[in-house]
């Protein structure tokens, strides 16, 4: 297997609020092979977000990324200055956000906003700028590309500006996109066709994906891995056929029985009783022992990283009996 | 576009036609200019003779319909103390005031633009809360002490500025102003800072808002994450959006500055048109209160006209629902 494109180990992003340290990320650890694709699963507020606005060094005060690494291209990002760490967003690494309704500045045209892009990181000239800027149009599928790169954001239809934001990642080859759910705010057609293309672009020029959502059915018609955040730590990663097909923590086995299904028709959908807790005021020990049906006077302890077979890892005491240890 | 000016224009006709009943009712309740600049010992047919030389002995509807035969002819009446017509007498004064008024508001926003970014850049710095400090006493400190204290101050104690008057003029492609002598500016320096002052105040809190509102878009992250450099997405990205709500305030406030510079010209002695019509009301100068009027109605009217135009120029969600239409 390829040398991975991004490894982060033991990463730790604290928000120093008034109310104390707000742990959004605790010693989360994973990797990414080029042209792969790693689905970061978790409900809201699982610091699955925190998560990717760290390794692109945008996390704004009080937070901070406190300890762990981020191992890019034989580099540790999160040691790098501003600077240099600007020199490495949009040209090495992209992300794409949530809301495309949002990301895009409404009272620049879409030509500024892509030719600035290229710009920022190459000397190249407007005409040549522009011309890349309308094959990455024409590349996710926007009819007309010359015209459109005149229009402003309010012009274009929501799936549309999302295309938009990533033909703006793909303007500089990157080797890693972070798409922080962006198909969330889509229709499911739209949905279908953009990640649709995003695994054609992964496969085809081996960039690789950290894909975040909270959506289940996504990550499994699109990843390769899958890593399950709970209140702040990776629960439980491995293949995506693995871990969907035989959860080995209580807390995946009780998303996969959240999603509705043509198999349970007329039933009613289980669900995980209760709410996350504060990440001002975890339990001790396992933070999904209060919601968990198994919990027992071992789950106060932390639980030990427990590895499967085929390399799978869940952090439980109590791991179900469909994975194999 | 040319219908919303022509309805535009329609609605400015109507204010005018209001106001000019208003005022003309309002000045001849208040009392008989006859008496104020008539000399006391005048017997009763010189007192008659100079009523029917004015017009005033007519009934006041009568008078008031001269009036308006006379403006639609573009004759806004004679002033009944200098006894030129009132037009001259205002244009005269204008570029005085224009002058000033065109000074103080680009002071505004050439010092209060950049202390308001920085301010919102910045929030918590000690520069930005001492601008904030600063910006109080602009609001709340009156006009008119202010003048008195920079007098005192640069004119009286330092002897640096004259105190009163306008100075040497120089006329420089068709326009006389006195910008364009070291002595006029001199002049000039008090006065407009002194009317400046409540602009500054105003625009660097426009500003501060703006920034800091605009700071937390997701427009600004995914810049950001584009790898812009910080320079670029303030100054191009949230500048653009800061100015849609300068620019409409800034243009409402240049008719204000215009009709209202009354109290600095009174302090300074500038011979522009605030002391005119404060002069003009004192005497009862019928003519020359209903012309200057009219005139600051029209400049509204103009004002608001380009900023509309401004206004959609720097937002093109505005133009874009102006075609609909």
């Amino acid at each position: 297997m390829a040398e991975p494109t991004l490894v982060v180990e033991d990463l730790r992003t604290w928000f120093h609020t008034r109310a104390g340290i707000v742990k959004a990320v605790d010693g989360v650890s994973f990797s990414v092979a080029p042209g792969r694709i790693m689905g970061l699963v978790g409900e809201s507020g699982s610091g699955k977000s925190v998560t990717g606005f760290s390794i692109m060094g945008l996390i704004d005060p009080p937070g901070r990324v406190v300890s762990g690494r981020i191992l890019f291209g034989g580099r540790d990002l999160a040691t790098l200055a501003d600077d240099e760490m600007r020199h490495i967003r949009g040209r090495r690494v992209a992300m794409i956000f949530q809301d495309p309704m949002m990301t895009l500045n409404p009272v620049l045209r879409i030509d500024t906003q892509m030719i600035e892009a290229v710009q920022a990181h190459e000397r190249v000239g407007r005409e040549e700028a522009r011309r890349r800027a309308r094959d990455a149009l024409g590349q996710v599928g926007i009819p007309s590309p010359e015209e459109r790169l005149s229009a402003y954001p309010h012009q274009f239809s929501g799936g549309m500006r999302q295309r938009v934001a990533i033909a703006i990642a793909l303007l500089n080859r990157v080797e890693l996109i972070i798409a922080d759910e962006p198909t969330t705010a889509l229709d499911v057609t739209i949905q279908g066709q953009i990640l649709f293309e995003m695994q054609r672009l992964a496969r085809e020029t081996g960039t690789a994906l950290v894909w975040i959502t909270h959506d289940l059915s996504v990550v499994a018609s699109l990843a390769d891995e899958v890593c399950v955040m709970y209140a702040g730590r990776i629960v439980e990663r491995g293949g995506v056929d693995d871990v969907l097909d035989r959860p080995a923590h209580p807390y995946t086995a009780g998303l996969i029985g959240s999603v509705p299904s043509r198999n349970q028709r007329g039933r009613p959908l289980q669900q995980i009783p209760g709410v996350m807790p504060s990440l001002l005021a975890l339990p001790t020990g396992c933070s999904f022992r209060p919601r968990c049906a198994y919990a027992d006077g071992a789950c106060t302890e932390d639980p030990p990283l427990h590895d499967f077979a085929g390399g799978r890892q869940a952090r439980c005491a109590h791991p179900l009996s469909g994975a194999t240890p | 576009m040319s219908v919303f000016i022509i309805r535009r224009l329609m609605q400015s006709g109507a204010v005018l036609v209001v106001m000019s009943l208003i005022v003309f009712f309002g000045v001849y309740a208040i009392g008989d200019p006859i008496e104020i600049f008539i000399s006391p010992e005048a017997d009763q047919i010189e007192r008659e003779r100079a009523k029917v030389a004015l017009g005033l002995d007519r009934p006041v509807w009568a008078q008031y319909f001269a009036f308006v035969e006379a403006a639609l002819g573009g004759d806004l009446g004679r002033s009944f103390v200098f006894n030129i017509p009132s037009m001259t007498l205002i244009l005269q004064r204008m570029p005085a005031t224009l002058e000033l008024a065109l000074s103080a508001l680009a002071l505004g926003i050439v010092v209060g633009l950049p202390l308001g970014m920085y301010a919102g850049y910045r929030p918590n710095s000690i520069g930005a809360k001492a601008i904030m400090a600063g910006s109080i006493l602009g609001f709340s400190l009156p006009t008119f002490w202010v003048g008195l204290m920079l007098i005192m101050i640069f004119a009286v104690d330092l002897g640096w500025l004259p105190s009163t008057g306008r100075g040497e003029t120089a006329t420089w492609f068709g326009m006389t102003s006195s910008v364009f002598t070291v002595d006029g500016l001199r002049h000039l320096a008090m006065p407009a800072l002194n009317l400046a002052l409540f602009k500054i105040s105003l625009i660097i809190r426009l500003a501060r808002a703006g920034m800091r509102e605009n700071m937390l878009m997701d427009y600004v992250r995914f810049a950001r994450a584009k790898g812009l450099p910080m320079r670029r997405v303030v100054m191009v990205h949230v500048f653009k959006n800061i100015m849609i709500p300068v620019v409409t305030v800034v243009g409402l406030e240049l008719g204000s500055t215009i009709a209202f510079a009354v109290v600095t010209e009174s302090i300074f002695a500038w011979p522009g048109m605030g002391k005119l019509i404060i002069d003009s009301i004192q005497r009862l100068d019928r003519p020359v209160i209903v012309a200057y009027l009219c005139i600051i109605v029209l400049m509204f009217v103009i004002i608001n006209l380009v900023v509309d135009i401004l206004y959609s120029v720097l937002d093109p969600r505005v133009r874009l629902s102006e075609a609909r239409n």
